[in-house]
């Protein structure tokens, strides 16, 4: 279980161009489901998700991942529990140009220091799982957004994560590939991951496979409730 | 873990990142290696010429006595020596017969002489090797072997042919390029010297804290004569040589200057690209060690390639190609000789120098932007 409590997040403390991303939000997240951040641009969804993913500290508040309290780890042991916990798929994929899929996917494990064959055989076996396989050592640029996107998810699992994130990951696909990124969310939430999403798109927020929807406007939860 | 499989993959994936960033590295390198090029071929020059001028010293009289006309160096009449010989502490005096001569066919001035060894064969003459490898106006004539004939144009314009005996080693080039020894009979048939003069007098003592004593007493007593010792002449040496070396190493500062702003600007400014690869390993688990570490590598082996390269050329460029870039600097006019060749030496304390001076700045200069890049939250390749 992840705990947010009071958190809050300010851009640029004390200047003229001060910004409150996150206004106090308490929030928790239970394992084995899949959580919605729904909303429109602004209202601090991918700042909420950041924080919850170890990626940005809040301002204010507390995060206990469960139980145990994280907000004040230091960088390098909050690296760590954002390899070993976390997956995330960004909205704009982020895969690095130039390497292959396979390079790609194995580059969150690199620190981990693991021996390449069975690194390679594990990566492998994600992208085969995704239906990549035949592309493995195709450089990422020359593939299609739906492909980019499931190299992105096959990253965000080659360590195994308990919980995977994803910021808008609809955002550049059309209505027949978002159907299918969130079968593939169905699948992994059905291995038991934990799956929370930050999205707008109604084709995420309505799917099935969400369990938990929580709006958000203006840095703040306005409402949090079971999906329909 | 696996420490090293992990420093493995991290340099499996800056040397991939530099593979990438072709156009940006290989420039990087190209002016790099022309920078150490450059010095090295300075630092490689300078010392070998000063090692050069230490060996020729090495074996000259402790004292040279010239005899001076009008403040300029004269024949040297003979009929000094005995009252030389003389005085307290001199342990021999000699006179010597040299002079330089200039060969037209070869365009090279060399030095003739006299060898006492050789006096018994008139006729025969040793030669150095830059004599050997002469040059001529048509291209380079086969190379002088031992009984090849050279001739010489004596001071009334008839032609004194002599045999090559032999080549003179070349444990220092400087010493003996020029070199050509002959004996006394055919030297006076050269030069229009007198039997009753010579170039000038060696003079060896028992003590050599007694050479400014007895320097001054040979002054006392022929105030035309300028005793010179060979001390002073280390001293020119050096100072000519380091005076020289100071004006390319002058005019490489402003090359290094320039290229310390390139490689800061290079190396420094991290380009969107790169940042944002720096933020997706951050946001995918890499730590901040984890990428300086990768950005050293980069950087070291962009330094290291460099540094190699840059120290191999410049080896050739001065022990290979006789330095042609500096030669005209570094060498002065004496030298005419179409080619010449340093003797090979490099020591620790040079290269451990350059490599102080050049590769750990950079590689300082590359890791510093990086672990500015490196240590904001990944959280900003959330934002695209």
């Amino acid at each position: 279980m992840i705990q947010l409590h009071a958190i809050r997040k300010v851009f640029n403390a004390g200047r003229p161009n001060e910004f409150v991303a996150v206004d106090g939000v308490d929030l928790t997240v239970d394992f084995h489901g899949a959580t919605a951040l729904k909303g429109p641009s602004g209202s601090g969804k991918t700042t909420l998700l950041s924080i919850v993913g170890c990626m940005a500290r809040p301002t204010s508040g507390r995060i206990t991942l469960q139980d145990r309290e994280i907000t004040s780890l230091p960088e390098r042991f909050l690296t760590e529990i954002r390899r070993a916990t976390f997956g995330i798929i960004f909205q704009q994929f982020n895969l690095i140009k130039g390497l292959t899929l396979l390079e790609n996917v194995m580059i969150p494990a690199y620190p981990t220091g693991e021996q390449y064959a069975s690194l390679k055989k594990r990566a492998m076996g994600l992208l085969d799982l995704l239906n990549l396989g035949a592309k493995a050592h195709a450089k990422v640029e020359w593939l299609s957004g739906g492909e980019a996107q499931r190299t992105a998810i096959a990253r965000a699992l080659i360590n195994n994560p308990a919980i995977l994130i994803a910021d808008e990951p609809t955002a550049h696909l059309d209505t027949r590939l978002s159907r299918e990124f969130m079968d593939i969310m169905r699948q992994l939430k059905q291995e038991g991951k934990t799956i929370l999403i930050a999205s707008h798109d109604p084709i995420v927020y309505q799917s099935p496979v969400i369990d938990r929807v929580v709006e958000m406007r203006d840095g703040r939860i306005i409402a949090a409730g079971e999906a329909p | 873990m696996n420490a090293f499989e992990k420093q493995r993959y991290i340099l499996d994936l800056a040397l991939s990142s530099m593979k990438r960033r072709k156009g940006k590295n290989i420039a990087l390198v190209a002016v790099y290696t022309f920078v150490l090029f450059l010095l090295a071929s300075v630092l490689f020059s300078a010392d070998s010429l000063k090692r050069e001028a230490a060996l020729i010293l090495q074996d000259a009289p402790e004292m040279t006595i010239q005899k001076l006309v009008a403040g300029r160096q004269d024949l040297m009449p003979t009929r000094y020596l005995d009252s030389i010989r003389q005085i307290p502490g001199v342990q021999s005096v000699e006179p010597r017969l040299w002079g330089y001569y200039y060969d037209a066919l070869s365009g090279a001035n060399y030095t003739l002489m006299v060898n006492k060894a050789l006096n018994d064969h008139q006729g025969e003459i040793l030669i150095g090797a830059g004599v050997s490898r002469r040059t001529t106006a048509d291209g380079p004539p086969p190379r002088l072997q031992e009984n090849d004939l050279l001739p010489f144009k004596t001071y009334d314009g008839s032609v004194l042919t002599l045999n090559v005996k032999g080549l003179l080693p070349t444990t220092s080039e400087l010493v003996t390029a020029d070199l050509v020894l002959l004996s006394e009979p055919d030297f006076r048939k050269i030069f229009a010297f007198g039997p009753d003069l010579s170039t000038d007098l060696i003079l060896r003592v028992r003590n050599a804290r007694e050479l400014p004593t007895i320097a001054a007493k040979i002054t006392q007593l022929h105030p035309d004569t300028r005793p010179i010792l060979r001390q002073e002449l280390l001293r020119t040496y050096e100072a000519v040589f380091d005076w020289r070396g100071g004006v390319i190493i002058l005019v490489l500062a402003g090359v290094l200057f320039a290229f310390v702003i390139l490689a800061w600007d290079k190396a420094t400014g991290l380009s969107a690209e790169e940042k944002r690869e720096i933020g997706i390993l951050k946001a995918v688990g890499w730590e901040t060690s984890d990428i300086l570490l990768m950005k050293f590598w980069e950087g070291t082996t962009i330094s290291l390639t460099a540094f190699f390269v840059g120290i191999v050329l410049a080896y050739l460029h001065v022990f290979v190609a006789a330095g042609v870039l500096f030669e005209p600097i570094l060498k002065g006019w004496s030298v005419l000789y179409p080619q010449f060749r340093l003797t090979p030496t490099v020591s620790v304390y040079q290269v451990a120098t350059l490599f102080f001076l050049t590769v750990l700045p950079y590689t300082v200069a590359t890791i510093v932007p990086s672990w500015r890049s490196a240590t904001i939250d990944p959280d900003a390749v959330m934002r695209g």
